[in-house]
């Protein structure tokens, strides 16, 4: 497999051969995901319910985090926090794979003067830094987390749309595809029958990546305030929110969602490369 | 070529042109295959034998010239519709010369011939699973083949099941192009043997995409011979291969390698064309 996927700086080196912590990384990821479905049940205070006699304490029996400075509980905040910290990651990815694919597959099996109004357009949208772009239609929308999700979407559309243009050109030479075109199936078929289900796991695995940078995009909009409403238990809003208990020698409200978004971040990646890496052996 | 009258011919090539930027890739081929016939095409890589097959089962347009298939013109602007486009896949069908590559490595058996089956036999007039089983036998694969994923199974049983799938769609005529090439001699005998079994239980007709001559020897009825894209010698195969004609079918004959061979003399020989 001649296609590379594609990764930021940095986090490129964040690959490993080893299974040890590629079962480590799932096994983490499978924590967070189940935390964050079963959150309402398992958070031990109301996320949101403030005690300012409380603020700023220690971890404790009832507050095994520690509390932020409003008196927040900032377990039951973490765990809360997963929800939307996921969900939005989720939202950016799943358009961006759905319509990548289909700009792509267009680009890639038609050609012609499509693919270069298609390639071409895509390209644009490389060019404009994704968090800028939600920046933008955050402020023409205002809060919610549908607006800076559809723009992450959009920006990250030409990562899978790059990828499936290049995996379906190479895929439409094979003789398989010949074949079925001599007995008589149309191009639509055999692009949802054949051609998308050999190069989905590659797409999926850059969707997986995908998702730790969506991850980190989102969690820095809601550190600046844009996107997720304030009073929403969220990673990002809660390193923000934390900023003053910093100044004020408290750190750990702040440094804990830090540490979770890294961790999930990384976990991600990992995982992602790991299956990339197993693709391309497979068709070695 | 010996001459078939109008009715017997299955399918019929006319004045085939088709330039590839200067080169001429395939420069006024007309040959003819009688009903249930056996055609070889014959000649070395870049003869222009693969783009006429490519031509006639129209995966490649030519630039002038026409094909019938029985009676009727398939290189005229094809119809985009199903219907015309199942209509042009029951005329012609291909088998292509690698069978690791023509199968989608995703998909078992079983479904290739089934997929083929759903898209020209409608489920309501047949049973497609009954279907399936007569295909495999008629190619001598089982049940425990229909199961099995392409990368289980050898080149040989691949290349039955790229027949099978061909035979799907009942075509009056089937176009093998370098189809036992990739495939080990002992294996090769049994595929041209089935090949031949076929013929003479469906009728259809073959056209034999090849550069071996021992191939023709065995399946073919009637030879053309294709150099630099035009066709130098035609006619039974037996007349053709036994009091060969022209330069160049006398060059690819002793071009095979047998006792007494002296390639250097062929080389001369070939300089000298």
């Amino acid at each position: 497999m001649t296609t590379a996927l594609v990764r930021r700086p940095g986090l490129a080196r964040v690959r490993t051969n080893r299974p040890l912590l590629y079962l480590l990384c799932l096994g983490f990821l499978g924590v967070v995901v189940l935390l964050a479905l079963l959150a309402p049940w398992l958070s031990p205070h109301d996320p949101n319910a403030v005690d300012l006699g409380n603020a700023l304490a220690g971890p404790s029996a009832a507050h095994p985090l520690g509390a932020d400075g409003s008196g927040r509980d900032t377990a039951s905040r973490l765990i809360t926090g997963a929800r939307t910290s996921l969900l939005g990651p989720l939202g950016v990815v799943a358009f961006s794979t759905v319509a990548g694919v289909v700009v792509g597959v267009a680009a890639g099996w038609r050609g012609g003067w499509l693919d270069s109004v298609l390639s071409r357009t895509t390209e644009l949208v490389f060019a404009f830094p994704g968090l800028l772009l939600a920046i933008l239609i955050v402020s023409i929308y205002g809060e919610g987390l549908i607006a800076p999700v559809v723009a992450l979407g959009v920006a990250y559309l030409p990562y899978v749309s790059r990828l499936t243009r290049s995996l379906v050109l190479a895929e439409r030479e094979r003789p398989y595809v010949e074949a079925y075109q001599v007995q008589g199936h149309s191009a639509v078929q055999i692009c949802l029958r054949h051609v998308l289900p050999n190069i989905a796991p590659v797409v999926l695995a850059q969707s997986t990546i995908n998702f730790g940078y969506a991850l980190i995009d989102l969690a820095g909009l809601s550190f600046l305030g844009l996107g997720v409403p304030a009073l929403t238990p969220d990673w990002g809003r809660m390193v923000f929110d934390g900023e003053s208990a910093i100044q004020a020698g408290y750190p750990l409200s702040a440094i804990l969602p830090c540490v979770a978004i890294v961790l999930t971040v990384v976990a991600f990646n990992v995982v992602g490369e790991r299956w990339a890496d197993q693709v391309a052996r497979r068709d070695r | 070529m010996t001459d078939v009258s109008d009715d017997q011919r299955v399918l019929e090539v006319a004045g085939l042109h088709r330039a590839f930027g200067s080169v001429q890739a395939v420069h006024d081929v007309s040959f003819c295959l009688a009903r249930g016939g056996s055609l070889g095409i014959v000649g070395e890589s870049g003869s222009g034998k693969t783009t006429t097959a490519r031509i006639i089962v129209g995966l490649e347009r030519a630039d002038s010239g026409r094909v019938l298939v029985r009676g009727r013109d398939r290189s005229a602007a094809a119809g985009r519709g199903r219907g015309a486009r199942l209509e042009r896949a029951r005329e012609v069908q291909m088998v292509f010369q690698d069978p690791f590559l023509s199968l989608d490595p995703r998909v078992t058996v079983g479904s290739v011939l089934r997929e083929t089956l759903r898209l020209h036999v409608p489920e309501a007039k047949a049973d497609h699973d009954r279907r399936v089983e007569e295909l495999l036998d008629q190619v001598g694969l089982g049940a425990r083949e229909a199961g099995a994923m392409p990368r289980q199974l050898s080149g040989g049983q691949r290349q039955r099941v790229a027949i099978a799938r061909a035979l799907a769609v009942e075509p009056a005529v089937l176009v093998l192009d370098e189809a036992v090439a990739a495939l080990d001699v002992s294996v090769q005998a049994q595929i041209l043997n089935l090949l031949a079994d076929i013929r003479q239980d469906t009728g259809i007709g073959y056209l034999f995409i090849t550069h071996d001559l021992g191939v023709v020897r065995c399946v073919t009825e009637d030879v053309v011979v294709m150099r630099h894209g035009r066709i130098v010698e035609s006619g039974r195969t037996a007349e053709v291969l036994a009091d060969p004609q022209h330069a160049y079918t006398r060059l690819l004959l002793d071009s095979v390698p047998r006792p007494g061979w002296n390639p250097k003399a062929i080389a001369v020989a070939r300089r000298a064309l």
